[in-house]
């Protein structure tokens, strides 16, 4: 498969410890740096060096700052490995808990980001590879409600949409926790410090894992797959697009750069997706399987033409397509895709297993951007009858960060 | 300062020290204080080098990543690295909290079963001009006993260094909650205050 040119690369990669550090400082979002040379034990296979002189940093060295005005795991392009955690809040715990457990979360996040062991860490030698680790913190809405009454950032629980098949086992939490990194062990040791560090003031509620194409298997910039086959996640927002900002963070005052993140688990219903043929396949999304094409075009970027009919008069995309009812002809109906593949053992199931997809995106205004698409979809999606959404959730997705402060604390405080 | 306390009068806290540390710093950090002596003249010799300037030992003394255990009671400890960026040796002799009356000085020794045991550290910690001296748990430490109040997750706890020659230095520590420990600290509450080693891990 030909890669398709994207118009940002994946992460800018600095070499030099010095250089790290004045990245870290500048560049919060999507900018990356190579760790300060202090790392014990770099992998050999990470440090050849070129005829250049360049030394390629292992991926595991990459950095992605947590501190900034906006939060990272937004607008960072998608690490390989994805650990969502939902956390309820335990009775009884208001503003000064919240704040208690937002101060320490913060700080594990802030040094285990860098590559650094967290305070109290019984296993320091697992922080030292941060591999682009972001680490994304969301509040339901009953937090807002309830323990953030008043302030800014307020969210609404999401409407029902008719096909949902919703199992609260994948419902609502108090908290997210939104962990990504390219390597499976940072992302298990930063889940592990963040449980260890919420149990005094909330309970976990699910963890939903997610893996993506790993970190070298594919050009970076390239659209995910899914479990079923499908290229997915085409034309997303991407940073350098100028409607970026005002698609995804709020501008409402004292909330400004935060967001707000929508969480679905769909799943694929893979036994009755297989008795499906290619073309009944492609029809059902209104994309070409190879390329991830529209029907009416040749390549993943075309815009797909809704308007096209074919010899016998039919539309070549048919409008109850998943393509054609997720557009929208308004710019103002997007959304910051994220998700990420899930699978996960199930016995119930013929195969044994369950897989699907976490979605995650992320919208200014969740009302406006992503609830008329999803209620379209509800309706009359085709797609619908090998997909069904178990679980959903919405939180607000507070500003960032500054070195020293903990993320919600302009809410907080 | 407590200068009458003997060295017998340590916790006996296998229990303790083997929760609240990694069992792999128990060797190391047995054979590193053994020789528990030498802490007493290299205190004197920091104490030589120092008397020239005005500049207090504190100035140059930061604790980086304090925290302290979280406990509802009893007894906890303080933990830390000890920065000394000045140029002179520095001692630390003695600690305050604000959540506890008795706050010691410990270190962990091996006792001649084998068994590892904290004590109060008679010379105080030293730090070495431009180096640093760190408290973990398995090794030094700084106890707080009859805590006064739950330390709670996330909240800061106000510690007061005091160095040899007088000068004091603050330390806000983060309350973390640490798995290890907690009913041996709760079992050792009775004996830390100034009982025998026999009654420490009953």
């Amino acid at each position: 498969m030909t890669p398709t040119p994207r118009r940002w690369g994946r992460r800018h990669v600095l070499h030099s410890g010095a250089a790290a550090l004045g990245g870290i400082g500048a560049g919060w979002t999507a900018a990356a740096a190579a760790l300060p040379d202090t790392d014990p034990a770099p992998p050999t296979g990470g440090t050849a060096t070129g005829t250049s002189g360049e030394a390629a940093p292992p991926l595991g060295g990459r950095t992605v700052s947590f501190h900034g005005p906006r939060q990272s795991g937004v607008a960072t392009p998608p690490q390989s490995h994805l650990a969502l955690l939902g956390l309820d809040l335990a009775p009884g715990v208001g503003r000064e808990g919240l704040t208690r457990l937002m101060r320490l979360l913060s700080d594990d996040a802030a040094r285990l980001t860098r590559g650094l062991p967290a305070l109290a860490d019984t296993e320091p030698e697992l922080a030292g590879r941060p591999a682009s680790l972001t680490v994304t913190f969301g509040f339901g809405p009953r937090v807002m409600r309830e323990v953030l009454a008043g302030r800014p950032g307020q969210v609404e629980d999401l409407p029902d949409f008719a096909t949902d098949e919703l199992d609260e086992a994948w419902g609502q939490t108090d908290v997210a926790v939104q962990i990504c990194a390219d390597d499976p062990l940072t992302v298990t040791h930063a889940r592990r410090m963040i449980l260890k560090d919420s149990r005094a003031y909330a309970r976990m509620r699910w963890v939903q894992d997610g893996y993506r194409y790993a970190q070298g298997t594919v050009p970076d910039g390239t659209t995910m797959r899914n479990v079923m086959g499908q290229v997915d996640g085409t034309s997303n927002p991407v940073e350098a697009d100028p409607d970026f900002d005002a698609l995804t963070w709020s501008s409402e005052a004292g909330f400004t750069g935060g967001t707000f993140m929508v969480v679905r688990r769909i799943r694929s219903e893979m036994e009755t997706w297989d008795k499906v043929d290619r073309a009944g396949r492609e029809a059902a999304v209104g994309r070409r399987l190879d390329t991830g094409a529209p029907l009416t075009g040749t390549s993943e970027d075309d815009v797909p033409d809704l308007e096209a009919v074919d010899a016998d008069g039919l539309p070549v995309i048919d409008p109850a397509s998943h393509v054609a009812l997720a557009r929208s002809t308004d710019p103002g109906q997007r959304i910051v895709r994220r998700g990420y593949n899930y699978t996960v053992p199930d016995a119930s199931q013929p195969t044994g297993e369950d897989s699907g997809l976490v979605f995650v995106c992320f919208a200014a205004d969740v009302a406006a951007q992503f609830v008329p698409v999803q209620r379209r979809l509800a309706q009359s999606d085709r797609l619908n009858e090998w997909v069904t959404t178990i679980g959903s959730a919405i939180y607000a997705v507070p500003p960032g960060a500054a070195e020293g402060e903990f993320v919600g604390e302009g809410l907080l405080t | 300062m407590r200068t009458t306390r003997s060295i017998t009068r340590g916790i006996r806290l296998g229990a303790v020290i083997g929760s609240l540390g990694l069992s792999l710093a128990l060797t190391s950090c047995g054979s590193d204080t053994a020789p528990d002596t030498a802490s007493d003249t290299s205190s004197d010799t920091s104490d030589s080098t120092s008397s020239v300037t005005d500049a207090a030992e504190a100035d140059g003394l930061t604790i980086t990543d304090p925290w302290v255990k979280a406990v509802d009671d009893g007894m906890t400890a303080a933990f830390g690295t000890m920065v000394n960026s000045g140029d002179t040796d520095v001692v630390v002799m003695s600690a305050t909290a604000d959540v506890s009356d008795m706050v010691e000085l410990h270190e962990t020794v091996q006792n001649d079963d084998g068994s590892m045991a904290m004590q109060p550290r008679e010379g105080g910690f030293e730090v070495p001009a431009g180096g640093d001296h760190e408290l973990a748990p398995g090794g030094d430490h700084i106890m707080m006993m009859g805590v006064t109040r739950p330390l709670e997750p996330g909240e800061t706890v106000t510690l007061t260094l005091t160095l040899a020659d007088g000068s004091t230095t603050d330390v806000e520590a983060t309350v973390k909650e640490f798995t290890g420990a907690d009913e041996n600290y709760q079992d050792g509450e009775d004996s830390g205050m100034d009982m025998d080693e026999d009654s420490g891990d009953n």
